[in-house]
């Protein structure tokens, strides 16, 4: 082997060409590193929003990491001598004591805090965002569906996470969620006292919590969720991406980049930008001042105590719900508290986890698909996502209803019944809407394949009839209709999406390129003005022969 | 075939290399690959990979001025990205050492409220730089290039031959017919599983035994104290106040459900003032005490509005009537909040007759019980 290695034609002859080669004669990886870099991946905005979570999450493992190194969780008493003058002498827990002096004490700490805080913000919204994406394009259909199925786990994962993360610092705000929490769990029917002292070891609120919330926060589930981001990607680059519907684009076939260089270089470019996105919010924007809370006092609690954003929908909830305690033969008693948390939160995300099998069942489809659909061609889908969507947003405006109420100086209580009313009849009038824009959308798309382009050009005909030219997309029939059919792509709309306009000549202060010469590649192309002029002359609105002069404005027949 | 067969493998047993995966190094010689040319070797790669490049728009042209302008973008922007670092590192360990002191002062609006922010600011403009330099390189330096890649859906053959593996193995196994040792496996796999879950019981406490739920720190004869562990007296608040008190016994000030609301009222709101069936007497004079703890989720009820008799929590707002017996009179909130007997020592201080007759704070499914 060593001799066919050095006498082999095309055997590279530079220094690290050598090495690689003798690198991989002991490694054998370079099928599978050809295969990767020629993994082709579609090219459109809308893939990259999971991305942005999976570099969030980069963030937040790295700077974790970083906070441990100070952080002390133990709910152990101690008297605060940090530099913070305004909390000197005041009790306090070691959690709430190590989270001041990280933020104050630390060089650079409170950069580092605020960080990680900002980039969990970003991680969820990033993952509901990518959920929407999925959603709308149908791409969770077979057989995405399990991937859909690993997702929506680990969308419940991070919020567990968020929760977890944010109680940690035991300041009066997380101590007042942490409260919330112990009456949850209290509020859960039979097993709830149990569970609670197995969470909390005994009543609220001992001195176990914050240390099993920590190791839970950064151990627990970070693992978890670190082998599902795994499992989700291998998924994916097993299945390969979807696409949407586009010209040449198949069911068995994606058209993109290739990862090496491309794709790589603009992913690349992606983390570094979210990276600085996080970097500079954690800087500039201040978030969740534990030092203003102070230490946390089951007496004690602050106006507006709301949690991050993720879990206000179910503050909302909680907010609205009426005060509907069941009591059971038995003096057994069903919280009020248990529906608005654990039911309705248990019962969206089971709805979202098992979303893909109901459509399965209701529209029969259980085809492969890799295209994907536009939203507007699947109208009771898109209009079942506005409901819900609209459902989780008026929740989380009513867990704000106190702060609306105080800025806008509305009557709490009516804040409270315009939450409940809302969130009974505003889903299904989003529905209605959604669905009707659906349909009006396809039928616009339909009208100018049939009809063709509006040019805005008003001709008169010789008997006098105004029209207006209409510029079809194809070949047309003897009464001037369009031939082409819908494949769900994009319709285009207006001239310059045809090339009914020059592209502007580069160049900021003077121009970098020699304008006749565009001129002439672009009309090449058939793009600019001249171009047009000719193309228009053989769809202008002239009657043919036999033909009625115009109905409502139709093309006619091309001249030539 | 087995081990023993005379002629093992595809070289039928002779010392040389056999066939590699029955493909390109049998198509192409090194000879042939060492004719072709990069780019060939490039697109024969992609090909086995079953892609296939449609076209490529190649960058802009050596030596133009789009490409003069390009080049100069990404290295302007790839080039701040390191000033902007440096700058980083120069805040970062300059301050405190040839610049003033990074340590935050809560009256001062210098360089120590200036540290945070500014590390923030450049190393966001620094990352979001490299960032923005790697896209406009990718955009405009390099070729673009449109790629097509064929997908399947996974093999048939693949399929029926793994399942003929597993199935084989599986007959061989003859589990199908040995029921003793199924059934032994069924026994082994569900003991070991509960077995290596049994340890979790380690977190399970009776919340039952000795209610720790239903009690708190008040009994007969304890002082209502405030914070600093003051007692108090009739007469020490005025008309109309609220105050926050607890168990005069060590750590009480920070029990979790001790914390109680003294509230003397208003004459007039001693004329409405209507105890709840059993609380008649709890109240002493103008004088009663609620529990602090939400009957709901548990929050400190905090907002007292005195001209309509009425508490707030803040945290899902449900509302009690001091004058009603603490009833919740709206929002989320089912139960009225629990009521302290009160009466008056020897000394003329404050003290609770009991502690509460019921549970305080959320209600739990078998609160009515206990």
């Amino acid at each position: 082997m060593a001799a066919r290695t050095a006498t082999a034609p095309g055997a590279p002859t530079t220094k690290i060409g050598k090495a690689a080669y003798e690198f991989d004669e002991r490694m054998l990886l370079t099928p599978w590193l050809r295969r990767t870099l020629n993994k082709v991946y579609p090219d459109h905005w809308s893939f990259l929003l999971g991305e942005i979570a999976l570099y969030s999450f980069l963030i937040l493992l790295l700077s974790g990491t970083y906070l441990t190194f100070f952080f002390d969780a133990s709910m152990r008493e101690v008297v605060y001598d940090g530099s913070y003058a305004p909390l000197r002498g005041v009790e306090m827990s070691a959690a709430y004591d190590s989270a001041l002096s990280l933020s104050f004490d630390v060089r650079g700490g409170l950069f580092m805090r605020q960080l990680h805080h900002w980039a969990a913000l970003l991680f969820v919204a990033a993952i509901v965002v990518h959920l929407l994406r999925i959603f709308f394009t149908g791409a969770f259909r077979r057989p995405r569906d399990t991937n859909w199925l690993i997702g929506v786990v680990m969308l419940v994962l991070a919020l567990l996470m968020g929760v977890t993360g944010y109680s940690l610092p035991d300041d009066l705000l997380s101590g007042t969620g942490l409260r919330i929490i112990s009456a949850i769990l209290l509020s859960v029917p039979v097993i709830g006292t149990w569970a609670h002292f197995a969470v909390f070891n005994g009543d609220f609120v001992g001195e176990q919590i914050i240390g099993r919330f920590y190791i839970v926060h950064v151990l627990l589930i970070p693992a978890i969720l670190l082998a599902l981001i795994g499992l989700h990607l291998l998924i994916l680059v097993k299945q390969k991406h979807t696409q949407f519907p586009g010209a040449g684009r198949t069911e068995h076939n994606v058209v993109g980049n290739r990862l090496f260089p491309t794709f790589a270089a603009k992913a690349t470019g992606l983390i570094f930008v979210v990276f600085g996105v996080c970097a500079a919010l954690g800087g500039l924007v201040q978030i969740n001042p534990i030092w203003l809370w102070g230490p946390y006092n089951p007496a004690q609690v602050s106006a507006a105590s709301q949690p991050d954003w993720y879990i206000g929908f179910l503050d909302g909830s909680t907010r609205i719900f009426p005060p509907w305690d069941i009591n059971l033969p038995g003096d057994y008693t069903v919280p009020a508290l248990f529906w608005p948390t654990v039911v309705i939160a248990g019962a969206m995300f089971t709805l979202l986890a098992l979303y893909p099998i109901i459509e399965r069942k209701l529209t029969g489809d259980t085809a492969s698909h890799h295209l994907l659909q536009r939203p507007r061609d699947v109208p009771v889908r898109t209009a079942l996502g506005a409901m819900g969507l609209t459902f989780y947003l008026w929740l989380m405006v009513a867990g704000g209803n106190d702060v609306i109420a105080d800025k806008f100086d509305i009557s709490l209580n009516a804040m409270t019944w315009a939450g409940r009313i809302g969130v009974v009849i505003l889903p299904p009038i989003a529905y209605v809407i959604t669905y009707r824009i659906c349909l009006g959308l396809q039928q616009h798309d339909r009208e100018v394949l049939e009809h063709g382009i509006e040019t805005g050009v008003i001709r008169r005909l010789p008997h006098g009839e105004f029209i207006e030219v209409h510029q079809p997309l194809g070949p047309v029939d003897e009464h001037g209709h369009g031939l082409l059919a819908y494949g769900g792509a994009p319709v285009p709309k207006r001239m310059n999406h045809i090339g009914g306009a020059r592209r502007a000549i580069r160049g900021f202060f003077r121009p970098i390129e020699e304008p006749a010469q565009v001129e002439l590649e672009q009309r090449a192309e058939g793009r600019g003005l001249a171009a047009a002029e000719d193309r228009e002359l053989t769809t202008s609105g002239r009657p043919s022969e036999g033909g009625r002069p115009s109905e409502g404005g139709r093309p006619q027949e091309p001249r030539d | 075939m087995t081990t023993r067969d005379t002629r093992p493998g595809s070289t039928g047993g002779a010392d040389v290399p056999g066939e590699l995966y029955g493909g390109p190094d049998d198509d192409y010689t090194p000879e042939q690959l060492a004719a072709m040319s990069r780019e060939d070797l490039d697109r024969l790669g992609a090909h086995y990979d079953h892609v296939e490049i449609l076209h490529v728009d190649a960058g802009p042209e050596p030596g133009s001025p789009m490409e003069k302008r390009a080049i100069r973008q990404v290295g302007m922007v790839f080039a701040a990205a390191g000033l902007f670092a440096f700058l980083f590192v120069v805040v970062y360990a300059g301050s405190g050492w040839f610049l003033p002191d990074w340590h935050w002062q809560v009256t001062e609006g210098g360089w120590s409220a200036l540290f945070t922010p500014l590390l923030g600011l450049l190393m966001g403009l620094s990352l979001l730089c490299v960032g923005v330099g790697l896209v406009l390189f990718t955009k405009k330096l390099l070729p673009h290039e449109t790629a097509v890649q064929d997908k399947h859906d996974g093999s048939h053959f693949d399929r029926v031959t793994t399942g003929a593996t597993f199935v084989g193995a599986f007959h061989n196994s003859g589990l199908a017919r040995r029921k003793l040792i199924t059934r032994s496996l069924l026994l082994m796999g569900g003991g070991v599983g509960l077995m290596l879950i049994m340890p979790l019981g380690g977190l399970i406490k009776n919340p039952n035994k000795g209610n720790p739920l239903g009690t708190t720190n008040w009994a007969e004869g304890v002082r209502l104290v405030r914070n600093d562990g003051t007692p108090i007296r009739p007469g020490d608040q005025q008309p109309g106040s609220l105050e926050t008190v607890f168990p005069a016994v060590p750590g009480g000030n920070r029990q979790a459900d001790a914390a109680t609301m003294l509230i003397r009222l208003r004459p007039e709101q001693v004329e409405q003032l209507q105890p709840r069936v059993g609380h008649g007497d709890f109240a002493y004079g103008e004088y009663v005490a609620y529990s602090k703890i939400c009957t709901h989720a548990g929050c400190p009820v905090s907002l007292y509005e005195q001209e309509t008799s009425r508490i707030l929590c803040p945290c899902h707002q449900s509302q009690f009537d001091v004058t009603q017996g603490a009833k919740p009179v709206f929002g989320p909130a089912t139960r009225p909040l629990p009521q302290l007997p009160l009466d008056v020592d020897d000394e003329g201080f404050f003290i609770a007759r009991s502690d509460y007759i019921e549970a305080v704070g959320p209600t739990y499914w078998n609160r009515e019980r206990i």
